[in-house]
């Protein structure tokens, strides 16, 4: 599925940078039904994780009541070059990944 | 007498060159984001958490996937859409020779995939023809709303300022009693707008979703209690088109986001 990321392509060794992704997930919350009066099976994501370098550095969980296409910011040091990468994982085997790099001088 | 005089000058300067009573000037009229929050703006503005951008993205896989019996993707014919696709969401509804009457950009979509590809239509407010018309009404981003200039639309540009002027519904609301008379003020919490469509198809919050103009108009009828026109219904068109023309010269922001 489509994902947003923004992560500064450069930066400062040290310095405090800023992380947001976007992905798209319609979040059905499990608890709707519809007009014939059958329930909207749940179909949500359930984990975000963030690796900087293959090292974990965010990880949420996600639950019900969440908006559809959940929106995620987060705060990191710069340490190095190398790459960040994203893995979302949800209901029914749902499993989405996005990666973007940074230059760390 | 000269009392008489003056006061019949004053009814004569008064009264605009066909405008009717409580129509917007020109220069009054607002796009629905001068009416929104810091946050929601801030939220349209950057590329990378609007979410209407996850749909452009779909939309601009989809532009170059081959299919429909004829094995043909939109880009094999208009190419890259950045040059090709530049002003034309700003001119629709736009008047279709072969049928006679005034397309919307998610018609045309479908008339394209039926003539020249032949694929099936996709249907209103599918993700598939939404993420396509995002895409395409996103390269017309900045682009001011020429729609409805075209001379052989006047009838229905004046069908639609009809519909637009008619009360409906329990509630007996015509669309102009709020979005020409009432705007600024608030409906319950919510600021009424001047319901310029300067964003569409747009990110709604309530909705969760992109929507296009055709879903919202059918939402402020329900809301009145009338009963809604279908989807591609000719009144729909008709009103969707007046509405563009109203809204002339304001510059396109699809994806826009709305609460």
């Amino acid at each position: 599925m489509a994902a947003l990321i923004n992560v500064p392509t450069k930066a400062r060794r040290g310095e405090i940078i800023e992380i947001r992704t976007l992905t798209s997930h319609i979040m059905e919350t499990g608890f709707r039904h519809t007009a014939d009066g059958a329930l909207v099976p749940r179909d949500i994501i359930t984990s975000f994780t963030c690796r900087y370098n293959g090292t974990e550095i965010f990880r949420a969980d996600l639950f019900p009541a969440i908006a559809a296409n959940p929106y995620l910011s987060f705060f990191t040091v710069a340490k190095e070059s190398g790459k960040f990468e994203f893995e979302w994982i949800g209901d029914n085997g749902y499993s989405s990944s996005a990666s973007a790099s940074i230059t760390v001088e | 007498m000269s009392f008489w005089r003056a006061i019949a000058a004053a009814a004569l300067l008064a009264t605009g060159p066909a405008l009717l009573a409580g129509e917007i000037l020109p220069d009054a009229r607002r796009s629905g984001y001068s009416f929104m929050g810091p946050d929601t703006r801030a939220m349209q503005d950057d590329d990378t958490s609007n979410p209407g951008m996850l749909f452009v993205l779909d939309g601009e896989a989809l532009w170059t996937k081959r299919t429909g019996s004829a094995d043909k993707a939109c880009a094999d014919c208009h190419g890259d859409a950045r040059g090709s696709m530049k002003g034309v969401a700003a001119r629709y509804p736009a008047f279709d020779k072969a049928l006679a009457r005034p397309v919307t950009l998610d018609q045309r979509i479908n008339l394209c995939r039926s003539n020249h590809q032949q694929a099936p239509a996709l249907p209103y407010e599918s993700r598939d023809l939404l993420a396509l018309s995002a895409f395409v009404a996103h390269q017309s981003r900045g682009v001011a709303i020429t729609a409805g200039d075209d001379p052989q639309l006047k009838p229905f540009v004046d069908q639609g300022r009809d519909l637009f002027m008619q009360r409906e519904g329990q509630l007996n609301l015509a669309c102009t009693n709020c979005h020409d008379d009432n705007f600024n003020k608030r409906l319950a919490g919510a600021p009424i707008t001047q319901g310029q469509p300067t964003g569409y198809p747009l990110y709604r919050l309530e909705w969760q979703t992109l929507g296009s103009l055709e879903r919202r108009l059918r939402s402020c009828m329900t809301g009145v209690r009338a009963q809604a026109y279908d989807f591609g219904a000719p009144e729909l068109v008709a009103l969707e088109l007046y509405l563009m023309s109203r809204a002339h010269g304001l510059p396109m922001e699809t994806p826009a986001v709305r609460p």
